[in-house]
């Protein structure tokens, strides 16, 4: 034991001679395309990437990335691993309780539901979602069985291999999965939550500010309109 | 990697597959075996230097030191595994962030519990927020490596401790009756005979220990069953090299992994148990000697 205390102290006394005050550590799941994803050289990618970049640039902040699971990225957040969550997170007066949020950057989408055919009754269906999310919670609102998974790709595949009759998410992460046919999209798409937003510990406040006039600013000039555009069409809804 | 990769839509299977392969993100899965290695390699050593003074403490004359000896062992080995592996690593955080605000921001006047959050001064972050991306990695390592050291060093303790008993009480009454003192017989007398009782015990440990460490991955590590399942996952056009769900041939890599892990260390652990044999009272020893 004394070996290890001795190592994390100089690993502590070494971490602390570097200082660059300014970065701010930007949350992620890095498993949910388009909004964020580990492209093929390893670094996190997608819409929330460049948006992310983009706010940084504009609020002359130096910024990281940094990866997290879905289920724990709230309380890693909490407990001061990184600084924000950009991770297609809804905001929702539940979560608002627990952390602050930006303005959203993405306004209210649809969800929609994904399945092998399209003549399936939803309400007696077994619907896999993502734990945590709010389509999870519509999930199980609307009488369906409920079947929850750690990641949005796992729901993809109980969806495929017939563990769960259909699945639940955000249409600008489904969509790409009808492209090879073997799911089609079935019912009439869900407006869910309120938005999405950057999430910040709520003691945060001027760094929260700093973001919210910078996403202002790109809502105002128009780039962020550009930005959606790119990512999930010319059709989605923008500011 | 290559100089045809530039466009990978384009390919045939053939060259599709080594780009995939050789990819920026697939090194990363191929590195991800190293970091398990490494894990090993460092925690095996520490977990056994904290099982011996937790067996030494366990056998100790001095009242205290035996109580903290037998409640580490007796509580580690209770406690469920998973529930120090979320604990310890988040506890020494949290209470090293604890003592290096108390050190270096004295005049901070907000509490460090707000409502959910844990708030610390810039200059008591560990590591700090502008440090590279490696020194978080091996930060978070090192915490792992803490968590695993603390629960397997609680089963070296008991596999030590019962090891020590083991060695023939004749062998120590001789040397008491020799004259060496209780420091000598302990190293001298005890402990070069006790390694090969404690082998079956610590090899067993060690086995249980390669198959723990994908429990790294639930401390937010990037160890060798992340990549599986984030490279394994079906890839939509979103990326460059789409393909279906191949989490199975992900895993499969991980099963021969692992199985190459176990015969390697069988046939390691066996040379040792004949080393150790050698000259040893025991049946092992004696067939050696006969030979």
């Amino acid at each position: 034991m004394n070996k290890l205390i001795l190592s994390t102290a100089l690993l502590a006394l070494t971490a602390g001679g570097a200082l660059a005050q300014d970065t701010i550590r930007m949350g992620t799941e890095g498993a949910y395309p388009p909004y964020n994803f580990i492209d093929d050289n390893g670094e996190v990618a997608g819409f929330e990437r460049e948006l992310g970049d983009e706010l940084c640039t504009r609020a002359e902040l130096t910024c990281t990335w940094v990866t997290n699971d879905w289920d724990s990225i709230i309380p890693n957040l909490v407990s001061g691993n990184y600084d924000t969550i950009m991770a297609g997170m809804s905001i929702t007066d539940e979560r608002d309780e627990v952390i602050d949020f930006t303005q959203d950057y993405y306004p209210p989408t649809d969800s929609i539901y994904l399945a092998p055919e399209g003549d399936i009754d939803l309400e007696g269906a077994v619907v896999a979602a993502q734990t945590g999310t709010i389509q999870a919670g519509h999930v199980a609102e609307t009488g369906a069985t409920l079947l929850e998974f750690a990641t949005g790709d796992e729901t993809i595949a109980a969806v495929k291999n017939g563990e769960a009759d259909a699945v639940f998410a955000d249409k600008d992460f489904l969509l790409p999965y009808t492209d090879d046919g073997s799911l089609v999209v079935v019912g009439d798409p869900v407006p869910l939550g309120g938005g999405i937003g950057m999430g910040l510990r709520e003691s945060d406040t001027e760094l929260k500010a700093k973001f919210d006039t910078a996403i202002t600013a790109m809502k105002e000039d128009g780039t962020l309109n550009t930005l959606l555009k790119k990512y999930f069409g010319d059709e989605t809804s923008t500011y | 990697m290559f100089d045809f990769c530039a466009d990978p839509a384009l390919l045939d299977t053939l060259p599709w597959m080594a780009c995939y392969l050789t990819t920026a993100k697939q090194v990363m899965f191929y590195q991800s075996f190293l970091v398990v290695i490494a894990l090993l390699a460092v925690t095996a050593p520490i977990a056994l230097a904290v099982g011996f003074c937790g067996a030494l403490a366990r056998r100790s004359h001095l009242a205290p030191l035996r109580w903290i000896g037998v409640g580490y062992t007796s509580i580690v080995r209770g406690v469920p595994d998973i529930a120090f592996f979320l604990f310890v690593p988040l506890a020494l955080d949290q209470g090293l962030e604890y003592l290096r605000h108390k050190v270096k921001c004295p005049d901070w006047d907000m509490p460090i519990r707000q409502g959910n959050d844990f708030v610390v001064c810039a200059a008591a972050k560990l590591p700090q927020s502008g440090a590279a991306p490696l020194v978080h990695d091996l930060y978070a390592i090192a915490l792992a490596i803490a968590a695993y050291a603390f629960v397997f060093g609680a089963f070296a303790a008991f596999v030590l401790s019962g090891a020590m008993n083991a060695v023939p009480k004749a062998q120590l009454e001789t040397a008491e009756a020799y004259g060496l003192s209780r420091r000598q017989i302990t190293w001298r007398i005890l402990v070069p005979q006790m390694w090969v009782y404690a082998l079956p015990g610590l090899s067993n440990l060690w086995m249980v220990l390669i198959k723990a460490t994908p429990l790294l991955f639930l401390l937010g590590i990037t160890d060798i069953v992340y990549w599986a399942r984030e490279l394994g996952g079906m890839k939509t056009t979103a990326y460059a090299y789409p393909h279906g769900d191949w989490r199975l041939w992900y895993f499969m890599a991980l099963l021969v992994f692992y199985l190459g892990m176990t015969k390697l260390s069988e046939i390691a652990f066996e040379r040792l148990g004949q080393r150790l044999s050698r000259g040893q009272a025991t049946l092992a020893g004696m067939t050696q000697a006969k030979s």
